[in-house]
């Protein structure tokens, strides 16, 4: 399970977004969800993809980045939807690093994309709960 | 008021000076000879004996001393007197790995603080005057050789060392200093504190400054001159030679009177070591003419500059130097703290980073700054902003650890450093001293 996210080192500065955006816009990659971290001199931007092969290669070695495997649970975009899950993994005393979470196509659909330090049983506990997880399959990556 | 320390001798005739100064060579070359064996084959080596050194015209033909030698032979390797006779040890700020460490005999250190005390004379300083010394003491020659110097011309010594610019002020206010002693970096940096604590600069009784360890600019000194309200001094040396006072500004300050009964100056080639004609730019070389402990014979300090032999108004017959114009090696001083750019390189490969830097050096402020750009690496990359921004923290403190002085660390993307002609840039010094 768990999916795929790219995390890419970016200066913090003009321009360094949009270069790195273009290249993957050029290749017909599609970003199906992104976040940003920032500091003072550089930043980490996040990216799930529609084609996580293709978007390695065209970042090649001209970015620094790295795969991380994150968690993305599978919600309703409705008030409360997200305390069941911050509920079973609190319990379980599992630490967020962080997340970011975006809304579906479907009527009432949202993910939520959590970074753990164990996926596996992230995954299993949210499962046990009734919470849906998803594939890189799933999301057609 | 007294104009000089030592009259007879700062304002000897040159012939005197060049009498005074064959005699102490010719002794000196037989005490190096007999005891610091290091240079006795260095001497052995060019074929010369003591016999070959005759007047100081004859100085050309020693070997050089850099600090590589310092290094090689640490720490006991050009001791020239037995260390029981030795009352005292300093030591250079931050260098690569080991420390240079100097010697001195009661002897040394007499001569030494006359050297400091012929300085603040030349800076108005009588045994009325309140003497603050905030260079720092300890190691570093700075504090030891100004408090040494102002006991010699009977001022009451302020021994502040440096730092605690709060109680800095209180003293220098309650006690009424009126020379103070310092980098010049950080007599700015008093300056503006008394300004944000509303004192004018003719609210404090200062009334010089002798201020050096570090390059600083005329604009500088118009700076601290006018927050200080005072007029300010530049002092030259190196703890090689003893530390500050082997050169100091008289009134005219129009260049450095260099202790020439002490310290036989010349300017060579840094390249060929030939020794340059008068008002040449070169590489400042010194000897030590009676120095015990640590008798140092055509030693090199990579500090460019030039010698003039005009005669100067103030009366001194002491040959001058211009300030330095840069230096002939890679060092920088931040801070008064010297860095060699090849430690940098050191830190960030113990510390598992490609040494791919630049050093950036500018002045905020009258304060070096002092940024070190660093590529990251795939290693230290992690998607996790604290982790990255842990080892921009580890990286700092080895950097402080290592130069004793800590840089702002910058983690710049891979292949970002500019390369001029696929050699990479190290350092972008935007200071503007020279």
């Amino acid at each position: 399970m768990a999916i795929t996210q790219l995390s890419v080192f970016l200066m913090n500065q003009p321009g360094a977004l949009i270069e790195a955006i273009q290249a993957l816009s050029d290749a017909g990659i599609n970003i199906r969800a992104m976040s940003i971290a920032e500091a003072n001199d550089f930043g980490i931007l996040r990216i799930i993809v529609s084609d996580t092969d293709t978007a390695c290669k065209v970042l090649g070695d001209k970015y620094l980045f790295s795969k991380t495997e994150v968690v993305a649970a599978l919600m309703s975009d409705r008030s409360g939807a997200l305390y069941p899950i911050l509920t079973a993994l609190n319990e379980a005393n599992i630490n967020i690093e962080y997340m970011y979470a975006f809304t579906g196509s479907g009527p009432e659909e949202a993910y939520v994309v959590i970074r753990v330090n164990d996926v596996k049983t992230a995954e299993e506990l949210l499962n046990a709960n009734g919470i849906r997880t998803l594939s890189d399959e799933s999301l057609k990556i | 008021m007294k104009r000089y320390y030592q009259p007879e001798i700062e304002t000897a005739p040159r012939e005197k000076i060049l009498e005074i100064q064959n005699e102490k060579l010719v002794k000196q070359i037989h005490h190096v000879w007999d005891n610091v064996p290091y240079y006795r084959h260095l001497m052995e080596e060019k074929g010369l004996t003591p016999d070959d050194i005759k007047t100081v015209d004859d100085i050309h033909k020693l070997p050089f001393l850099s600090k590589a030698d310092l290094r090689d032979t640490y720490p006991y390797g050009l001791l020239g007197t037995d260390l029981k006779d030795c009352v005292r040890i300093h030591s250079t700020s931050g260098t690569t790995g080991k420390r240079v460490v100097a010697f001195y005999t009661q002897h040394d250190i007499d001569l030494w603080e006359d050297c400091c005390a012929r300085a603040i004379v030349a800076a108005g300083g009588t045994e009325e005057d309140v003497v603050q010394v905030c260079y720092g003491y300890g190691l570093f020659t700075g504090g030891s050789g100004l408090h040494g110097g102002s006991h010699k011309v009977g001022c009451l010594t302020l021994p502040m060392s440096s730092g605690n610019t709060e109680r800095q002020i209180q003293f220098m206010m309650d006690l009424e200093s009126t020379i103070i002693c310092c980098t010049p970096s950080y007599a700015a940096y008093i300056g503006e504190s008394l300004k944000e604590q509303g004192f004018k600069p003719e609210d404090n009784k200062l009334k010089a400054g002798i201020f050096g360890a570090e390059p600083w600019t005329e604009e500088m000194r118009h700076e601290i001159e006018k927050s200080l309200g005072i007029k300010a001094y530049d002092i030259y040396g190196l703890t090689e030679t003893s530390g500050p006072g082997v050169a100091f500004e008289c009134e005219e300050q129009k260049g450095m009177h260099i202790n020439e009964d002490h310290f036989y100056a010349e300017i060579i080639d840094p390249d060929t070591g030939e020794v340059l004609p008068e008002g040449s730019v070169g590489e400042l070389v010194f000897t030590a003419l009676d120095k015990e402990a640590f008798p140092l014979l055509r030693y090199r300090t990579r500090d460019l500059c030039v010698l003039n032999r005009t005669p100067c108004s103030c009366g001194r017959t002491h040959v001058r130097m211009a300030k330095p114009m840069g230096r002939s090696d890679d060092m920088l001083i931040i801070r008064g703290v010297n860095v060699f750019p090849s430690q940098i390189e050191t830190v960030l490969l113990n510390e598992g980073y490609t040494p791919n830097y630049q050093i950036v050096l500018d002045r905020e402020r009258n304060t070096d700054t002092f940024d070190v750009y660093v590529e990251v690496s795939p290693d230290q990359f992690s998607d996790l902003m604290g982790q990255i921004q842990k080892m921009e923290k580890g990286l700092e403190s080895a950097m402080r650890t290592m130069l004793g002085i800590g840089p702002k660390i910058h983690l710049v993307a891979p292949k970002t450093i500019t390369r001029s002609e696929g050699k990479a840039v190290r350092v972008i010094d935007k200071r503007k001293l020279h």
